[in-house]
């Protein structure tokens, strides 16, 4: 199957991108170089175009009832405009995909047809027509009325992320609609969402992220996506940094870090425990209340490597010879110059134990260490 | 894109260089150290190992992806440049020179007419 372009493809050949295929889409892995890439992000800000990511609009009188059926989280805590964490389990609580769920302004979802609440979902980059087909399955199992609709080719998304972010985008919104949670972009709260007008289109503005920087994502129209990107003028960023900047604050890669065939793991073996709430009514939610009692053999946790190497997924981890667990991400740190990795280790080992991590079948000295690395 | 192809090297399909004659270094080319971006990890051989030709003799590691390299001709290790392992990005800023690898002497002068000449090169790479 060919891969998918998202709107800015040609912007990112003109800039001299490198590209790689990620999910089924035809990604810039890297523009000048990952290692400037990563330092712009931390120290000034960085633009990257997440297109890739899915959209599902969900909305109609039951559109609540069926994002808490489907989702770990407690979507009945999301004002308008708020936006929270989490993820989609199995029935045997296994992540099939970690999300954010944004509850719009009333009445603003494609499909929706008053002032009902209606919610917008960010699957991973090629997972929008399998969430897209496991709500509609769902809610039609459980005769709820919704209406779903796979949004994913209407929106382009581009997200600006570093301290320089917030001034970027404030001085590029031209309107801030009166649904939005605040007068200005740069008063919105963490996970805080709204309706605005940048170059010319009508966004919805996000201050969320995935690089542990302050940020924002924007939401445009396809056909507006080269304006939007256009209005910032910062460093294009690709996925090669967007990669070693989460790594470095402990966040979870889908398809890297949990796969539900090739990485099966719950929210709290992957640390993800906080996006749980048992107290609501979802697919996974009786497995995990079970695991929840039980306890949990392996965690998701960071290692730093003492001696000179790379740590990479798939490395197998060691404790006096014996196996106690493998990396499922790694990199040299482009903040820290150190080799840090993620990954899942036996629940018997600490935070400041030596351990081992097997690289080309040499044991290597590394300490176990708490994320977030910087 | 044009990258740096010296005419007085040969190269391997794999996108390694060598020097000719009795004793020659090995490196890795313009357009590998382009295609692996930042580089941040070289593993090399010691003195006085042996490595054949088409071998893999170290592994040099970039932020994204780690990658094998191989030896362009077969011979004893004579010498390793122990700067890339505290300033790996020498292999990037330095491909043919402080970015050199490791040094051999040769064992088979014949294991030459393997290897492409700069033009054969270029064509692989366009």
């Amino acid at each position: 199957m060919a891969s998918r372009e998202t709107p800015l493809h040609g912007t990112h050949d003109d800039l001299g991108a490198k590209f790689t295929d990620f999910g089924g889409w035809q990604m810039p892995v890297e523009f000048e170089s990952i290692r400037v890439e990563h330092e712009a992000v931390r120290e000034e800000a960085g633009i990257f175009d997440v297109s890739h990511m899915g959209q599902i609009e969900v909305s109609g009188p039951d559109a609540t009832t069926l994002m808490q059926r489907l989702t770990t989280n407690d979507v009945t805590a999301l004002d308008p405009g708020e936006s929270q964490y989490s993820a989609i389990t199995r029935e045997d609580g296994v992540i099939i995909d970690d999300t954010i769920v944004y509850r719009y302004p009333d009445g603003e979802a494609a499909g929706a047809t008053g002032e009902e609440t209606s919610f917008l979902f960010i699957p991973n980059a090629g997972h929008d027509e399998q969430m897209y087909d496991r709500w509609v399955d769902y809610r039609d199992e459980a005769g709820l009325e919704a209406t779903v609709e796979n949004t994913t080719e209407t929106w382009g998304m581009i997200a600006v992320q570093g301290p320089d972010a917030p001034g970027l985008v404030t001085d590029a919104v031209t309107e801030l609609e009166g649904s939005a949670p605040a007068d200005t972009v740069s008063a919105f709260s963490r996970n805080e969402a709204g309706f605005g007008t940048i170059a010319g289109a009508r966004c919805f503005i996000a201050k969320t992220g995935y690089t542990g920087e302050p940020g924002f994502e924007v939401m445009c129209p396809t056909d507006d996506a080269v304006d939007v990107w256009e209005a910032f003028d910062c460093e294009p960023c690709g996925l090669g940094a967007r990669d070693t900047l989460r790594i470095e604050k402990g966040f979870l890669l889908s398809g890297e870090d949990f796969h539900p065939e090739e990485e099966p793991r719950t929210p709290f073996e992957a640390g993800i425990g906080f996006a749980v709430k048992l107290d609501t009514e979802f697919v996974g939610r009786d497995a995990l209340e079970a695991q929840n009692e039980e306890g949990i053999d392996e965690r998701f946790t960071g290692v730093k490597l003492l001696d000179r190497g790379v740590p990479r997924g798939g490395y197998e981890l060691r404790a006096d010879g014996e196996p106690v667990g493998h990396l499922t991400s790694g990199t040299m740190s482009p903040t820290l110059s150190e080799p840090i990795a993620l990954g899942y280790l036996s629940t018997d080992c600490e935070e400041g134990d030596r351990i081992s991590v097997v690289v080309r079948g040499d044991e290597k000295r590394a300490k176990v260490v708490t994320p977030p690395f910087v | 894109m044009s990258f740096e192809i010296p005419d007085d090297l040969r190269y391997r399909e794999t996108h390694e260089w060598t020097t000719t004659g009795d004793t020659v270094r090995f490196g890795i080319s313009d357009f590998a150290q382009d295609e692996l971006g930042d580089i941040v990890f070289v593993e090399l051989p010691d003195v006085g190992d042996t490595v054949e030709q088409t071998g893999e003799f170290g592994v040099v590691e970039s932020i994204k992806a780690v990658s094998d390299i191989y030896a362009p001709v077969s011979g004893e290790v004579t010498a390793v440049n122990d700067a890339v392992f505290d300033k790996p990005e020498l292999v990037n800023e330095d491909p043919y020179g402080d970015g050199w690898l490791i040094e051999i002497e040769v064992s088979d002068e014949g294991e030459f007419d393997d290897l492409l000449d700069a033009d054969e090169y270029e064509a692989q790479i366009e």
